[in-house]
């Protein structure tokens, strides 16, 4: 059997036999405590400067951002960015509770369906689950309510997210995602799939210089709701 | 299946230096790495002592390797998904194979992969009336072309915007021939409308792995162009090689070292999908495959564990090392006749294909030390293709030209401050020889062992060794 003769052989490389229960043990628990290590310095500072480092990510990955006060206000701001990037007012909309709550007849214009992406759809708008200020990066797991398709088919991806939601390191991230899931399927807290995205997509491989629209989305825009007061700019 | 030519390096070598259109692209491609990555760097203060923690990390996973592999099966199996464990590459071939036939696949998307390089896949799939289809933008052409990459990370590193157009045109036969292609952009948008079909068509999608997770059973790939999400999401099943040392223990393991892995490559801070897979479909999930399969590669690395080259296995594939070799600069990556080229090339490919027929590799070296001064996970690139040349010195596979530079080498290099002393002596040498060119063709005294390789001339600051020692002394 391969199984059988990988370990043996990587046991005879290590000159020991499989691991005596002591350190199996000892490394059962790294695994359960999983630490963290070094976290670079540059996310470690106050609330409102981690949303801005995130925001000015966003950006230096050519993401876009549009702040807005309270949620009640996302259908304008997706209404908005839609017309400035004439783009049709017309999109698929990940099935969540959140964005199903929005007053989206406050913009009659909107045209959605919620459900996942097909190959048709110019623009999904998606419901982000977490992110990562060290980076500019969204944390997009999947479940019945954030479909995965809604992330790579559309030309164009919103996403909204809340501030509250915005951590400063990626261990921060991972930590939600252990707090707050539990699949009953495979007792573990790990979504499916876990998207860690930061900007829109893109390819160097032609002459290695940078081009932007590769497979994935063209255009990644962020509609940021400002949930957190603590997490406010100073004003 | 990659046909081996690393025997024949020596005339490899030639016709890559004789080769206008490569040596454009090489010059033209070198700088574009080195400025991103050291850009990059500078923007992360911590990023040296990250570079201990990445060798720690990989140090001490290597040294548990059974057990952290155990543990990374059993949970992808918890996950609802299934491991198929492969010593060789006929193993992985054979598993990829069966898994597409009980899948009914006709087509199968192809996310960049180097192991399917090593193990031959497409090849394999094609014999058996089975249609790959690479969608990495550099690996669909080089698909088209019917080459293999030239790059770790960077496939197409050889060609030029000419070589692109030209193959476009003469493969996409149902668009205008006289369409125009004014910019790159033109060019990637054709790739992109092209691939659309195929991603939508597959049956099975099958990706490489940039890690493992043990704590959780994932499989992570890192990619700037989301073709290898498309290829992972949208067929029904997906296929995930790695091979036995891309496992790392937990989340926070894998996450230090994504720190180090998109600035060491493309000099970016995170690669734009970094994508960790977990099992297959879950009860609701509106979308993802409803099959999730790992088959995991031993192919000779569980030999190299307890060997001089146990190090080699820590390799995240950023590629670094041969953007910063000036061998690799000079010759490409085809001339290492092989999958992996570089300085990582001539330590792993010996241990994976055999130093009978890999031998010159790690003599493509100047041993310069930048690759080992760039390495994320700090692996003595130098030292390790040193021991394959002593290897082969032991075996008299070496000419025996070769093998009385060499001899006179290993004496000075087993006696360090010699060889510090001689090579500072020379260094003065070699700048009058280079004449501020950069480069050598010939030098005096070592003719037979420069010859077909290329030196390059010392920068001012003095030996390798003495301006890392001035740095780490603050200077
Ligand atoms: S040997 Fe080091 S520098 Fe080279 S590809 Fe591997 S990790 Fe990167």
């Amino acid at each position: 059997m391969s199984k059988d003769a990988i370990l043996s052989a990587i046991r005879r490389g290590l000159k020991r036999g499989p691991l005596p229960a002591d350190q199996r043990a000892m490394l059962d628990g790294r695994l359960a405590t999983h630490p963290r290590h070094l976290i670079p310095a540059r996310s470690r500072v106050p609330r409102p400067e981690q949303v801005a480092l995130f925001v000015r990510n966003v950006e230096k990955e050519f993401g876009s951002v549009a702040r807005v006060a309270e949620a009640k206000d996302v259908p304008g701001a997706v209404a908005d960015y839609l017309a400035a990037q004439n783009l049709a007012p017309r999109f698929v909309l990940a099935p969540h509770p959140d964005l199903a709550a929005l007053p989206w007849s406050d913009r009659p214009m909107l045209e959605f369906e919620a459900r996942r992406a097909q190959a048709t759809d110019l623009v999904s708008v998606q419901h982000g689950y977490a992110a990562i200020a060290e980076t500019g990066t969204l944390m997009l797991p999947s479940d019945p309510a954030r479909p995965t398709t809604l992330n790579i088919l559309a030309e164009t991806e919103i996403v909204v997210l809340r501030a509250s939601r915005i951590a400063g390191a990626y261990e921060e991230a991972w930590d939600l995602l252990r707090a707050e899931r539990q699949d009953a399927t495979t007792g573990g807290f790990m979504p499916r799939n876990v998207m860690l995205v930061t900007g829109p997509s893109r390819s160097a491989d032609i002459e290695q210089t940078l081009e932007l629209g590769a497979h994935g989305p063209r255009r990644l825009h962020i509609v940021l709701v400002d949930d957190d007061p603590a997490a406010l700019p100073a004003s | 299946m990659v046909q081996i030519t690393s025997p024949a390096f020596k005339q490899n070598v030639a016709r890559a230096l004789a080769d206008a259109g490569l040596q454009k692209a090489l010059g033209k491609a070198k700088g574009a790495f080195l400025q991103r990555r050291a850009e990059a760097v500078a923007r992360l203060p911590e990023f040296e002592q990250l570079r201990n923690i990445g060798r720690d990390i990989k140090n001490h996973t290597l040294a548990n390797l059974d057990f952290y592999l155990e543990t990374f099966a059993a949970n992808v199996e918890r996950a609802g998904g299934t491991v198929h464990w492969c010593s060789t590459a006929e193993d992985a071939r054979a598993a990829v194979l069966e898994i597409c036939r009980k899948a009914g696949a006709r087509t199968v998307t192809k996310g960049k992969s180097m192991i399917s390089e090593e193990i031959g896949v497409n090849d394999h799939l094609e014999k058996h009336g089975i249609t790959p289809v690479e969608t990495d933008l550099g690996e669909y052409i080089i698909q088209l072309r019917k080459e293999h990459p030239s790059h770790i990370i960077a496939p197409a590193f050889h060609l030029n915007r000419e070589d692109w157009e030209a193959d476009f045109r003469r493969m996409h036969t149902d668009l205008p021939a006289d369409r125009v292609f004014n910019e790159r952009r033109d060019i990637l948008t054709e790739a992109r409308t092209r691939l659309r079909d195929r991603f939508l068509a597959a049956d099975v999608g099958i990706t490489g792995a940039n890690f493992l997770i043990a704590e959780t059973g994932s499989s992570v790939i890192v990619t700037n162009e989301g073709n290898g999400d498309l290829t992972q999401t949208l067929p029904r099943v997906h296929i995930a090689l790695a091979s036995i040392e891309k496992v790392v223990p937990t989340l926070e393991d894998a996450t230090s070292l994504l720190r180090l892995l998109a600035r060491s490559a493309t000099g970016q801070d995170f690669s734009v999908y970094t994508t960790f897979s977990t099992g297959a479909r879950r009860p609701g999930d509106l979308d993802g495959p409803e099959e999730y399969h790992v088959v995991l590669l031993d192919n000779g690395r569980s030999n190299m564990i307890g060997s001089e080259f146990q190090e080699m296995l820590r390799c995240i594939r950023c590629a670094a090392c041969m953007n910063h070799c000036p061998v690799y600069g000079v010759t490409g990556g085809h001339a290492y006749g092989w999958v992996y080229p570089g300085p990582m090339g001539a330590v792993l490919t010996p241990s994976l294909i055999g130093v009978d027929k890999a031998g010159h590799l790690p003599n493509a070296s100047t041993f310069c030390g930048k690759c080992e001064s760039v390495c994320p996970v700090k692996i003595p690139l130098p030292n390790t293709m040193r021991h394959w040349r002593e290897r082969e010195f032991e075996r008299h596979l070496t000419p025996a030209a070769m093998r009385r530079g060499l001899g006179l080498w290993a004496w000075f290099a087993k006696r360090p401050g010699m060889y510090r002393m001689a090579t500072r002596a020379a260094i003065g040498t070699l700048s009058l020889l280079a004449r501020g060119k950069g480069a050598f063709r010939s030098l005096p005294l070592a003719g037979g062992w420069t010859k077909g390789r290329d030196l390059p001339a010392p920068e001012p600051g003095g030996t390798f060794m003495a301006r890392y020692a001035k740095m780490q002394r603050g200077g």
